[in-house]
């Protein structure tokens, strides 16, 4: 009934190539922009940034860019840890080397140095694909962790090979250090999801996306009707390394505030990244935030839930919360192998026809 | 279905956000009971958690005041450490104690914008012994550098005082834990005269295969380590395995707990590790915690580790977090205290041996006084030594006290590395 193309005019190329052709889905966009950067920065206060905006925005960050690359240009990766390493130790030189240079284009920085790490260990899939060329992003993956412990230089020669997050501030206010107030942290990392989100977006829907998804469905067929695999191939690293590697500044710098390498960005984190994207559907922005959320977001609550209102012991609630958390996670993929993407497009076409389905 | 999932979801927001009552005193445990290191966490979490039992069953709290010990699970994971720290900070919490150098690090710099005070007895890092750089982390009564120094003293005197031409293995986590002596390590090799060699083993430990491959060829004299959680246990059978002399090979106070030799059986005999405090439960005070805590049925998790070396060590960590908040109430004349007063608590604390008497501890810790400048403790420790088949640790040595001739400039210089990286001012001047 509100859900409808019915009524809604479009006299323009422009207007009909919009991302949110339905009047009520654009409503619901503008909705939520006005309640992440309208309500909640006013709100927001230290548990709710550290626990679950951040690293949910964060991850958010992640999950697109490695949407790019497995889900949209079908080259599969399981360096995404040894990347967000580049993006935060990157970070980290940069933030040390050169204190006076805003923050924001540090972040930037890291991640166009993670895309250079990105295409190099990109060159492998000119020649190898799928699981062959998992294997080659997961020697990436174990080879930066190895570098980042072993040479003191990017540690700038600490004692105990840690790297520490310095404060420093946009416009007067701290957004990395101790001393951030919440809804900086916050405001930070959205405006900065916002804006490779709405990227992410473009970029996926042109010539370059296209190209991708060409390779993606047939490198052969994409070979013969004129996309050069090289640099296609090599973009799509590129663009992906990009996003995770200020994905990975931002979790150092902002999140976390102080990391070690084998830790913060373990092979766990290159699964995790995965499986939020294998969750939220594979080739597409809204699987990516739907995905970051329900892996982020669902251990926390059932944290809450279990130790905090039943008032479990803490070592019983951390062993069911792995079992709930597998069994959704292989529940949902029964029902809905396509991931949560799916479900909601699934939901958008019922909504067209309520309240008259035939 | 709908409803009760609603009203799930609902109470859990509200359990996340709302504080509880201020009345009481709140010394939040971020324990691990999951994961790798389990072996580690749940003795000492059942320690930390029946001492304070003890004292609110006994004494009825600190100087009458209810301590409240809310448990929040770690998994040794820095993420939910950090989601633990925010859980909990909001609760009126007087002190952390992470049991996690990962996580110290990362709440040294919250704790001094909270201000909250966070002690970290043998862990963390080091140079936050210098309370002049760091104000709110306390972490006598030793660290890591005084226990490389310690190992390295005790082999010289093994040695009749010459190391020279000696060659001295570390194993290690390779984590910002493991990765602490190594430095000190390093300064002592060139003082002494041994070669040190690195040997790093990554999280978690479970594959060793290689490492004590390299060492079987490079055949060290002795073998320290910096172990923790399964990695221990793994590296002791794979010693064994090897063949290699038990008596030569020294843990860090982390690596010498029972969970640690008891898996490698008859293997494990003869190896040594460093005590920051006796063990076993001779000690008066474990009359009273059968009396008041286990038989009451009060005891923390499966109520089974008793009197083992990492349960002794909460159980420690806790005492000397009760002493300073009983410190805290003496300086401010109040029992409600709040974690600026429990800081200056930490900060004038004097443990005796007449007190640790009186605590039911005799003999148990070396006694120590802090200060505005000394966070550190003096950092003396003892040798002990595992018998396999009377399946109990022998102390072999008195404390022994590190050679601060070589830490304090090492402390100095690290400290002040970090006093600039954050502009801190340097205190009691």
């Amino acid at each position: 009934m509100f859900y409808r193309e019915a009524g809604d005019f479009k006299t323009s190329y422009r207007d009909d190539s919009q991302t949110f052709p339905i009047r009520f889905d654009r409503l619901r966009y503008y909705a939520v922009l006005v309640v992440a950067f309208g309500i909640i920065p006013f709100v927001i206060n230290d548990y709710w940034a550290n626990a679950v905006f951040v690293p949910f925005l964060i991850y958010a960050i992640a999950a697109i860019g490695l949407n790019i690359l497995t889900g949209y240009c079908g080259q599969v990766s399981l360096g995404t840890g040894g990347f967000m390493a580049v993006g935060a130790y990157a970070v980290y030189k940069l933030m040390t080397a050169f204190p006076e240079v805003s923050i924001l284009i540090h972040v930037l920085l890291a991640g166009g140095v993670t895309a250079g790490v990105g295409v190099l260990f990109g060159l492998p899939s000119l020649r190898i694909k799928g699981f062959y060329l998992a294997v080659a992003t997961l020697a990436a993956q174990f080879f930066l962790v190895w570098l980042f412990n072993k040479v003191p230089w990017f540690y700038n020669y600490s004692a105990s090979g840690q790297i520490t997050a310095p404060e420093r501030t946009i416009l007067g206010v701290a957004v990395t250090g101790a001393n951030t107030p919440a809804w900086a942290k916050y405001l930070f990392c959205a405006v900065i999801l916002f804006a490779l989100a709405w990227l992410a977006r473009n970029l996926t829907r042109g010539t370059v996306g296209r190209k991708w998804m060409a390779i993606r469905d047939m490198d052969i067929a994409a070979e013969i009707i004129g996309v050069n695999p090289l640099t296609t191939k090599l973009s799509a690293f590129a663009v992906s390394s990009f996003f995770i590697g200020v994905a990975g500044a931002l979790f150092f710098a902002v999140y976390l505030g102080a990391a070690e390498v084998g830790e913060a960005f373990g092979i766990n984190k290159s699964f995790l990244v995965l499986f939020m994207i294998i969750i939220g559907g594979l080739g597409s922005i809204f699987g990516s935030f739907a995905g970051a959320a329900f892996l982020v977001l669902l251990p926390v609550f059932l944290k809450n839930v279990l130790v905090g209102v039943l008032g479990w012991p803490t070592d019983l609630a951390a062993h069911i919360e792995l079992m709930i958390v597998g069994g959704l996670i292989i529940t949902f993929l029964i029902a809905e192998p396509h991931g949560l993407n799916q479900l909601w497009r699934v939901a958008k076409e019922k909504l067209r026809l309520w309240p008259f389905p035939h | 279905m709908k409803k009760t999932f609603a009203a799930l979801a609902a109470a859990a927001l509200a359990a996340s956000v709302a504080a509880p009552a201020m009345a009481d005193l709140v010394v939040p445990n971020l324990s691990y009971r999951t994961g790798p290191y389990a072996p580690g966490g749940i003795p000492y979490a059942d320690g930390f958690n029946d001492y304070f039992t003890l004292l609110n069953e006994r004494d009825g709290g600190i100087g009458g005041e209810k301590v409240q010990v809310p448990e929040c699970e770690t998994a040794y994971n820095t993420e939910k450490g950090v989601e633990c720290y925010e859980a909990t900070k909001g609760s009126g919490a007087l002190v952390y104690n992470p049991l996690s150098t990962g996580i110290t690090y990362q709440l040294i710099p919250k704790v001094a914008a909270d201000g909250i005070p966070l002690y970290t007895p043998g862990y963390g890092r080091t140079s936050a012994a210098n309370g002049k750089v760091f104000e709110w982390v306390f972490n006598y009564p030793a660290n890591y550098w005084d226990a490389a120094s310690v190992a390295v003293k005790y082999l010289l005197d093994e040695n009749g005082g010459d190391l020279s031409g000696k060659k001295i293995a570390l194993v290690y986590h390779n984590s910002a834990y493991g990765k602490e002596p190594i430095r000190t390590l390093t300064e002592l090799s060139k003082k002494h005269g041994f070669t040190l060699v690195e040997v790093p083993v990554d999280h978690p430990g479970q594959e060793q295969k290689s490492q004590w491959l390299q060492i079987r060829r490079d055949k060290p004299d002795y073998v320290l380590m910096w172990g923790w959680g399964v990695m221990n246990a793994v590296a002791i059978q794979e010693a064994a395995n090897i063949n290699f002399p038990m008596e030569n090979f020294i843990g860090v106070w982390w690596s010498g707990s029972e969970n640690d030799v008891t898996p490698a059986g008859d293997g494990a005999n003869g190896y040594k590790s460093l005590a920051m405090h006796g063990t076993g439960s001779d000690y008066p005070v474990y009359a009273d915690l059968k009396k008041y805590v286990h038989d009451a049925g009060k005891a923390s998790g499966a109520g089974d580790q008793v009197g083992s070396v990492l349960y002794s060590r909460g159980m420690y960590a806790a005492m000397v977090i009760s002493e300073a908040i009983r410190k805290a109430q003496e300086i401010h004349g109040t029992a409600a205290v709040n974690a600026a007063q429990v800081r200056d608590g930490f900060e004038a604390l004097e443990i005796t041996e007449a007190r640790m008497v009186e605590l039911g501890l005799p003999n148990f810790g070396q006694p120590f006084a802090a200060s505005c400048t000394d966070h550190g403790g003096p950092g003396a420790a003892l040798i002990q030594q595992w018998d396999a088949s009377a399946k109990k640790w022998n102390l072999l040595t008195g404390f022994i006290a590190p050679d601060d001739e070589v830490l304090t400039p090492l402390v100095m210089e690290d400290s002040a590395a970090f006093a600039a990286e954050n502009n801190i001012a340097e205190r009691c001047n």
